[in-house]
């Protein structure tokens, strides 16, 4: 189709609610009939791991809701207001706000962040991992799932030039 | 209302944004042109949604239908 809109997206965040938008937005692109790219690149790189391990840290996102998966429908409305003396210092924090997310969303019906980009892989979403960010990470191309392309700046450019949707998660 | 013929059905009642528009594409994606998908959801968002969906895929949105807070479309296939 001589028409077909094209979206252009450069995922630079790996935790596990920054993780999601780039996902959900490629998939619905894709599921709209246009072209997605996601360029990964710094943190958002690890979302291209076989085993995505992403994880919420609340003391980095003052704004966020901390709200409980189970109870009934009062207990689940409460806010936690949890003091940064608590996020910050107690060990595994972040582990239990992670899960507490997860189950949430589980709860509301929303996909995973692994289910979200095997879609994206179906409908034909390309993703390329920035591979000046895997050499000065570490990270080897057997590290991430099947169907990655490699490539840089000018890459994702090329392909940027022409979209009309271009956005930076 | 007159009864609309259905080829397919599809339940994504529970799930949430995106995963009605997706799932709705793949089943779309199986018939041939001018069959009518019937797709229930419970996710408020699908109604401007699929309306947006639709408009964008050319696949045309026969009719939508409420029953408490079940949403039910009728999408005939381009």
């Amino acid at each position: 189709m001589a028409d077909t809109k094209k979206l252009a997206i450069i995922a630079s965040q790996g935790t596990l609610d920054w993780g999601y938008p780039p996902f959900i937005l490629a998939s619905t692109a894709a599921a709209m009939d246009m072209e997605a790219v996601i360029f990964f690149t710094f943190y958002g790189l690890p979302l291209l791991k076989k085993e995505i391990d992403a994880k919420v840290s609340p003391h980095s996102n003052p704004a966020m809701p901390m709200k409980m998966p189970f109870g009934n429908k009062d207990f689940q409305s409460v806010n936690w207001q949890i003091p940064n003396l608590i996020s910050a210092n107690v060990p595994g924090f972040d582990n239990m706000a992670t899960m507490l997310m997860k189950e949430t969303f589980k709860k509301k019906g929303v996909a995973t962040i692994e289910q979200l980009r095997s879609m994206c892989q179906e409908f034909g979403v390309r993703f390329i991992a920035c591979q000046m960010t895997m050499e000065v990470f570490g990270f080897e191309k057997e590290d991430f799932i099947d169907g990655v392309e490699f490539g840089g700046a000018a890459t994702f450019l090329e392909y940027a030039a022409d979209a009309n949707i271009s956005l930076f998660i | 209302m007159s009864e609309i013929v259905t080829k397919m059905e599809l339940n994504c009642e529970g799930l949430n944004c995106p995963l009605p528009i997706l799932k709705t594409k793949k089943a779309v994606d199986s018939l041939n042109s001018g069959e009518v998908l019937k797709m229930t959801a419970t996710d408020p968002g699908s109604v401007n949604d699929m309306a947006s969906w639709a408009n964008r895929t050319g696949n045309e949105l026969v009719a939508h239908t409420e029953a408490g807070n079940v949403h039910t479309f009728y999408i005939k296939k381009k």
